[in-house]
């Protein structure tokens, strides 16, 4: 089926035909539900020692990364030990807040039913309270994701990152707190944890707020007490070095953890949604919704590790309670469906996916602005003509009917 | 939630130490990074590994552990939950500890017995080999033999039910108890009888123990008017009542109608939720939800998961029964009701199983991890 021509502004909202809200059934969203939930309890029922054996590897590899480059930096004065401690310990905390910490406060590992790697146990290194983050992330993100005025990641409340949101001033100022905000990302996610909006409609106790403010404190001190006093100070005259490590590490995982979030849902590709669009929305058009509301980026294994398999933000955000480390063997298959639905499936290389979140957030500091394109339905990429044959000649003999 | 090991006994210069290197170690704990170097050096679960799998009947074996701290020591008659990894996934199981609460090795024991469609008994009786790593619990449970030791003491059991009262036997005779005690055993024959061949030598051994055995081989199932004729004075005894739920039930109705309720104690080993009318009701309350934001009513006869499940809400859940623990919230603020036992508890930072506790006034629980698929339920909320 060719998509229906439409004018560049209407794409993506509910005035475009080939909006998939608008081409698919009822019955046909339902149908597609199911398919994706079969996925899931598929791989749930499969899931054992080898799924645990890879947590549990990669927590210790974690730990001896941030052992090892912690000792590199108490003789910090050496230089190849500051480049190797830095460099160490900012991968250490990538791993820790993506494929580590992000995973198991989603409960991707609770099904082990082990203490040590479970939702309602873990804390991450980062200023922001695992709590918090479980209703503000797990819960309002994940339920109501891209649907505007519902969640808050559309933006995260500061910046304007859809058309549809009310331009007023202080946007012009956004390209500038964006760099800002990417460098200190964690501190910006624990301010926007607390949800002013919500205490100031009076939808959130002041009591809350107070026990939550109280939490961050206790957890903001004690990561600032570690990071900038006391390994400083177990690094003798070298204490100016191994402060300023620490603070490199920190701002590196920052910035790499706030454009791998971008490219979650901000990219051109990814529809937003209004209140009255998601308003009392099946199971089946609740997976529509995440799936053409999230993007992927491509890479390699290690780019995958690194951005805590969130680079299967499609995958992620059908089945966020799956372990992270089986999206990549279910992607094609999520493909595949998005292909027998002739749905979009969101994806492209890191700069291209980077690039476009930068380029909105510029356009969008001025007033108007418009919807971007929206890719057609996935097309599965023509199998190369020497590999069929191999195909063939692996297919059952003699060929089912 | 997720149900844990007893934390280990650990010195005060340990914790001082634990505390200081928390500074560098925060979010995780100094035992997070030792046990890289020697799994032994962690003390933050209390494990414990196998020392031998010792068979009592073709389908029931006794397991000996030696625990990884020394044991906190326990009662005759309790139990224990263990831990088990069975393919990647933790299993927890409760068993009656047959040890005895001071061996001299400072082993323990749970003797098992095997179970077709179970996940965790046939591991033990099949597949477990000694130096198997197991996680325990703490001693739990309250079928203890008074003090001080009545005169006329009945035992009623029947299968895998012996278990605790071997053990309050053993209790008994080491402290020469054994003045006059009745024990009537259910099973299917001989070779079915666990801890069998131990029993009858000691009836033949010690003058104050008489062991009545019924085999359902030979006979129909076990019924209280049975017992007029295997143990006549059995209104005056003080009675120990061990095994599947509906003999319990069968033999409680008996002595609510013929014997006295005081003196007949029991261990049941699944317990009865809200329909205990011998449990006080408490007096409800409002349950907030703050990981989900919302709200729900218990009227004090309610659990807080029905509750909150009837406000629509998603929780976890496994058993509803107290067991599994998978419905394990934080209480923030308030206190609850066990509606098991009518105990009124709660401090903040708890964790709580929600399938067998009751608001007992306003209550605030952090849920925990949940995927709401559809806003359908609680959109307009």
């Amino acid at each position: 089926m060719n998509p229906t021509p439409v004018a560049a502004d209407k794409q993506g909202t509910m005035e475009d035909p080939n909006h998939p809200l608008n081409r698919l059934t009822p019955e046909q969203v339902e149908e597609l539900g199911r398919e994706l939930q079969a996925i899931h309890d598929e791989v749930f029922a499969e899931l054992g020692a080898t799924d645990a054996a890879y947590i549990r590897r990669l927590v210790k590899v974690h730990r001896r990364l941030a052992a090892l480059s912690r000792i590199a930096l108490m003789n910090s004065r050496f230089t190849p030990m500051l480049v190797a401690g830095t460099a160490g310990l900012s991968v250490a905390k990538i791993l820790e807040n993506m494929e580590l910490g992000h995973n198991i406060l989603h409960g991707q590992w609770d099904w082990m039913n082990d203490p040590k790697i479970h939702s309602s146990t873990w804390d991450w290194d980062n200023v922001t309270p695992s709590s918090a983050w479980k209703h503000s992330h797990n819960f309002v993100h994940h339920t109501y994701t891209n649907v505007l005025g519902k969640d808050r990641d559309v933006g995260y409340d500061t910046i304007r990152i859809d058309h549809r949101q009310r331009w007023k001033p202080a946007y012009l100022a956004q390209p500038a707190y964006n760099v800002l905000l990417a460098m200190f990302f964690e501190w910006g996610i624990a301010i926007y944890d607390l949800d002013f909006p919500a205490v100031k409609k009076g939808r959130k106790s002041k009591e809350q707020l107070h026990d939550e403010v109280r939490a961050i404190g206790r957890k903001a001190g004690r990561q600032v007490f570690k990071d900038y006093i006391a390994f400083p100070l177990l690094s003798g005259r070298g204490w100016k070095r191994t402060l300023a490590a620490n603070l490199t590490a920190n701002v590196a995982r920052n910035v790499w953890t706030n454009a791998i979030i971008y490219c979650g849902h901000f990219p051109d590709q990814a529809y937003v949604f209004t209140k009255s669009e998601a308003e009392d929305e099946s199971q089946g058009a609740w997976y529509l919704r995440q799936l053409i509301g999230a993007a992927n980026i491509e890479g390699s294994d290690l780019f995958h590790l690194m951005s805590g398999n969130l680079s299967f933000q499609v995958e992620h955000h059908l089945f966020p309670d799956m372990p992270s480390s089986r999206y990549k063997e279910i992607a094609p298959r999520v493909k595949e469906i998005c292909e027998a639905y002739e749905l979009p499936y969101n994806t492209g290389p890191f700069l291209q996916q980077w690039w476009s979140v930068p380029r909105k957030i510029l356009r969008l500091a001025l007033p108007g602005g418009g919807p971007r394109p929206k890719p057609g339905p996935y097309v599965a990429p023509p199998v190369p003509a020497h590999a069929s044959g191999g195909d063939a000649l692996r297919a059952p003999f003699p060929s089912a009917v | 939630m997720v149900e844990r090991a007893a934390r280990p006994q650990i010195s005060q210069v340990r914790r001082t130490l634990v505390k200081v290197g928390r500074t560098l170690t925060t979010p995780l704990v100094p035992d997070d990074y030792l046990e890289l170097l020697n799994p032994r050096w962690s003390m933050r679960e209390l494990r414990g590994h196998v020392v031998s799998i010792t068979p009592e009947t073709p389908s029931c074996s006794t397991i000996a552990i030696r625990p990884s701290a020394p044991w906190r020591g326990h009662r005759a008659g309790q139990y224990l939950r263990v831990g088990v990894e069975i393919d990647g996934i933790r299993h927890w199981r409760a068993y009656t500890l047959t040890s005895d609460p001071d061996h001299p090795d400072g082993l323990l024991s749970i003797t098992v017995k095997h179970v077709d469609e179970g996940a965790v008994s046939p591991w033990f009786t099949e597949l477990c080999q000694p130096g198997e790593i197991v996680f325990l619990g703490d001693a739990e449970g309250s079928f203890a033999v008074p003090e001080p030791v009545p005169a006329k003491l009945l035992m009623i059991t029947a299968g895998s039910g012996i278990t605790p009262v071997w053990s309050l036997l053993r209790g008994l005779a080491a402290r020469d108890g054994l003045g006059d005690v009745v024990h009537v055993h259910c099973c299917h024959d001989e070779d079915d009888f666990i801890f069998g061949r131990a029993l009858t030598a000691a009836d033949e051994r010690e003058p104050g123990y008489t062991l009545v055995t019924h085999y359902r081989r030979d006979h129909d199932r076990l019924a209280p008017d049975g017992l007029d004729r295997l143990c006549p004075d059995w209104r005056e005894r003080t009675t120990f009542l061990s095994g599947p739920g509906e003999l319990i039930d069968t033999f409680v109705a008996h002595w609510d109608e013929h014997g006295d309720r005081d003196l007949l104690h029991l261990e049941r080993f699944q317990p009865v939720i809200g329909g205990d009318a011998t449990v006080a009701a408490g007096e409800g309350g409002v349950i907030r939800f703050r990981v989900t934001d919302f709200e729900a009513t218990s009227d004090g006869r309610t659990s807080i998961l029905e509750a909150g499940e009837q406000a629509g809400g998603t929780l976890p859940h496994g058993c509803r029964m107290g067991v599994c623990h998978t419905c394990k919230c934080t209480l923030i603020h308030g206190r609850v009701r066990d509606l098991r036992t009518g105990e009124v508890s709660g401090i903040p930072g708890e964790s709580i199983r929600t399938c067998i506790n009751a608001p007992e006034g306003p209550i605030e629980l952090d849920e925990g991890h949940v995927v709401i698929k559809g806003t359908n339920a609680r959109s307009q909320r």
